[in-house]
Order: structure tokens, then sequence, then C-alpha cells
């Protein structure tokens, strides 16, 4: 595969191409003999490159450009801290850092410091491209460390379709495209040659679906939840795309019923991806789950099998490798990738049953169990807890906790007692986690099961 | 207490919890302007399952999204009876 620049411009027609934001936009066309990086662009060859603009924009801008040039770009997701940035350089070997605003300290004399220009600036040599770019992606642990994942394009875009027979199709997508999910709709739009209306983190689902219609999109993706959230702010009536994709998490029937509901004449499809295995497939049947005849007679390209009750999958889109120091290792011997999701069999179809890792997702949102333990535990009052989801059609999963209180510390007696201990527990949790991680319920338990080695028993 | 009643009292105390400030509660009100965020929502609906048993958003008949306030409360009450 050539570079994604090479891709997208050939075979020398002027793609249709652009990137839209709220009120700027860059088409390809622009990017022939002028660059986010003036004259800069050569010094970045053979770099590794710290991708870091605030807006997604100049990050899709930056990764056109930089593929086939960066030895490797590290697509860094907006939530990250000074200090994970600064982390993710560091492992990644960043010996350069673009972006489109102040660098946070912390980066400042680590790496040479890019700052993109906010309209391209003329280029002083013909584009070149002649390495295969490592792309390396953060999962998105909202705790703790994110991982590194390293793809190529060979992997992320290899399959994807170029040159689309519809010229009229438009894509968008709620995902931010440094994340898995928006970057195969970012490479969809660029090998096939779309526009892409890119959405914005400080807009209401409202107003991005207001512009999305507005721009003509008729090809848009999203997660359950984002869909979920736009079917319940009544602006979907004005929007009439042809297709609708949800993936990154479980979606479900209802909330499949009602998009084809309220798109009569959309195709709704749901996919199956994660950073770590790539794309696996699409269902487009209008069911939850996923036909059994899959496992046994895949699409070309991509094996599937179930060991200990989790999807395993070996395809050319599988990621490469994590980075770090000592980096688990990403798939089995057997070059399957366990992508940790447990699927169940009924009446000939595959339902997705939960992460066997024990990982709420909120909304998209990772919560670690024990993280939020902690901060119930810290209380002395109390002994033990388990902090579970509960099952929520709105966002997959809210958190809830089941709390063993420490002897001696039964709430007195009267009315109020036990509310204001779980009042004051709540509070404990309020002030050092941020809210999707605070149990939206919690339980007084008199006891928690536990395993043969001591550990809790996990549902 | 109705399920009107149920619902209304469950959207101010999850607002209250939850630190975000309700807009006067009507039949009209739009449910993304009634100040609730979606994992609000999310404890509305399962503290609603807790007190009414049952979850609407989950049953094989329900279509429609709600849009507003008197969307979701006729829903509940459809569902309940």
């Amino acid at each position: 595969m050539e570079s994604l620049w090479d891709e997208a411009v050939s075979p020398g027609a002027l793609t249709r191409c652009r990137l839209q934001a709220a009120g700027a936009a860059v088409a390809l066309g622009d990017l022939r003999a002028a660059s986010a990086f003036g004259g800069h662009l050569e010094s970045l060859r053979g770099s590794s490159v710290l991708v870091a603009p605030v807006e997604q924009l100049a990050a899709g801008t930056a990764l056109l450009e930089l593929d086939g040039v960066a030895g490797r770009i590290v697509l860094c997701t907006p939530d990250l801290t000074p200090q994970q940035l600064t982390w993710v350089a560091k492992v990644a070997e960043c010996d350069a850092v673009v972006t489109d605003a102040e660098t946070p300290e912390p980066l400042r004399g680590c790496a040479r410091i890019y700052r993109m220009a906010a309209s391209p600036q003329p280029l002083t040599a013909a584009r070149r491209s002649d390495r295969r770019t490592e792309w390396v992606l953060l999962t998105s642990g909202t705790t703790g460390t994110p991982k590194l994942v390293v793809h190529s394009l060979e992997s992320l875009g290899g399959t994807l379709p170029r040159r689309l027979a519809d010229v009229g199709t438009v894509w968008s997508t709620f995902y931010d495209i440094r994340r898995y999910g928006g970057l195969q709709i970012f490479l969809r739009a660029v090998l096939g040659g779309a526009p892409l209306v890119l959405s914005n983190a400080h807009e209401s689902t409202e107003e991005f679906i207001a512009r999305a219609a507005a721009s003509g999109v008729t090809h848009i993706s999203g997660t359950p939840s984002h869909w979920r959230k736009a079917l319940m702010s009544g602006a979907l009536a004005r929007f009439k795309p042809d297709y609708v994709r949800l993936s990154g998490e479980v979606a479900d029937q209802p909330v499949l019923d009602a998009l084809q509901t309220a798109f009569p004449h959309a195709r709704i499809g749901h996919a199956f991806a994660s950073t770590e295995a790539g794309v696996a497939f699409d269902v487009n049947d209008g069911l939850a789950g996923f036909p059994a005849a899959l496992i046994d007679r895949p699409p070309d390209g991509i094996e599937f099998k179930i060991e200990s009750g989790t999807l395993r999958i070996r395809s050319g889109r599988n990621a490469v490798r994590y980075l770090g120091d000592a980096p688990a290792s990403l798939a089995a011997g057997d070059g399957f990738v366990d992508t940790g999701d447990m699927v169940e069999l009924e009446n000939g179809r595959y339902y997705f049953r939960g992460r066997r890792g024990g990982v709420i997702n909120v909304g998209g949102l990772k919560v670690y169990p024990e993280e939020v333990e902690s901060v119930l535990n810290a209380d002395p009052r109390v002994r033990m807890s388990l902090v579970r989801a509960r099952r929520s059609p709105i966002t997959g999963a809210i958190v809830v906790a089941d709390v063993v209180l420490a002897d001696g510390a039964e709430p007195r007696e009267g009315a109020g007692g036990t509310d204001d201990l779980k009042t004051e527990l709540l509070n404990a949790c309020r002030r050092a986690l941020p809210a999707h991680k605070v149990p939206a319920m919690l339980r007084l338990v008199p006891s928690l099961e536990l395993t043969a080695a001591g550990k809790l028993v996990r549902p | 207490m109705s399920v009107r009643d149920t619902i209304l009292s469950v959207f101010k105390q999850v607002a209250a919890d939850q630190g975000r400030t309700l807009a006067p509660l009507s039949d009209g009100l739009r449910l993304t302007e009634c100040g609730l965020d979606s994992l609000s929502f999310a404890i509305v609906v399962s503290s609603l399952e807790d007190a009414l048993n049952v979850d609407p958003f989950n049953s094989s008949e329900w279509v429609d999204f709600p849009v507003t306030l008197g969307d979701f409360i006729k829903l509940y009450d459809h569902t309940v009876a």
C-alpha cells in the first residue's frame, strides 16, 4: 500500500475529499502545494512524531501529511493530561511534537515542537513518501496509563474501499478521528475520496446533527451511546442519512430498531472492531449480535474462534504489537487476538455479553471497579465493597456498589441513619472521582462472596 | 404515589445527587433541556426500574424514544399499565 497522501490523490483525479470542522475546512486539493508545516515538513522525515493538536482538523491534516514521511506517528487523544502526553512521548521515543496550540510545559525541551499553521503555507519541496510509517494508537483507558498499539496504514486501511461508486457520499462520525472508530471513518473518507464532517467536543448533539444535515452527510457512525443521545435529542427529524453505523459498544436490538424507525430509508449496520483486533465484521441484517455462520465461514482474510467464551480474531487488520517496556503480547502464539469480549450462542446467533476483564463501560468511558472500591474502602466504617456494572439502556452500564460495613459500624437506629451513611460514602466518591465512576446506587449488604484464593467474586 | 409523581421525584432526587440544575418540570419540557446529562438519565431509568419494576427502554415493544417529559411519563404509564 502506498502512503496515505499518494492513495488519496491517485489516480491523478482531484479528490472530493475535504475535512470539514465547525467553521473551518481543509480540502485535499489545498495540500498539493502547501502544508500545515510550511517549509518544515522535510525536517520531520524519519522522526517519531507525537501528533498532539487540540483540533481534529489539524490532527487529520497532520496524518495526511506525515504518513510516508515520519517514521512513526502517535495519535494523541484529546483527553490526555500533560503528564500522560509526556509519558506517551517517552514510551514512543518521540523526537518531535506537532500541535496547533501551546505545548504543555513538560514536553518542551524533550522534543522539537512544530506549531502547525492555521492555513497551509507553500511547500518548499515536492511531497515524497519514502517509508512505511508506524501508526500508534492509544487505547481509551481513562485511568492509569493508556496502552500504545502499533498499526500500519495497511492494517488500518488496507481493506477499505477506494473510490466510492456513489460520488454523493459524505461521511461523518461522532467519534474523534484520533480514536480507532473515528480513524476508520477518516480513512474511509480519504481513501474513498469523500468529504468528512468532523465532530466537535464543544458542540451539543443537536448542533452536531444540524451541521451534519446541513453539510449533506449521507454516511455516519457512532457508538450506541452516541446514537441513544441523538435519538433523545429530537434533532433527527431533519436529518436523512443513507447509512448509519454503530460500533465501539454492544448494539442492542432496541437501539437498532429505534434508529430504523427514525431513519426508515437508511441502512442501519453495526460493526465489531477494537483497537487491537481491528475491524472484524459488519452486521447489516438489522439484528443485534451476529450470525453463528460468520465464525465458520468468515469473510476473506479473517478468522474467528471462540475460546473460554471470548471472541478471538486473526487477520491482517490486527494491530502489530504494543509499545513500551516489557509490553504484553498482543496476540497469542497462534496469532489470534483475544478481544476479551464474552459472547454466547442463542438460536443460531452470537450475542455480546460483556467484557471478561470486568471493566465497566459507562457510555464509552471506562471504569475499573477496583478504583471505585478503593475510595469506598478508604472509609473506616467500610469493610469491603464490590463495584459492578448494572446494565443501562441509556449508557450501556452504570456503576453500582455493594458495601459491607466493618464490625461496629452499623448505622445508628432510626430514620436517616442508613441514608446518612450512604450519602457520606457517595460524597466521598464524588470528591475523589469523575461523575461516571461514582456509584449510581449503593447497597449495604451483610457479606460478599470470595473465591478460594480469597479474591472477590466478580460478576 | 402515582407513576407521574414517582418519576418527578426521581428526576429531582437524581438532579440533586448529581449536582445538576433541573429546569421547571412540565410535560412539554424536552428531555435534552431538562438539565440532566446521559449519566443522570441512566440513573433515573435504573431508579425507576427499582421503584416501578419496569424498564420500558428494554421492552421488545418499545420503538420511539421519548423526546419530552410528557412522552417519558406516557411511556412509563403505558408500560406499568
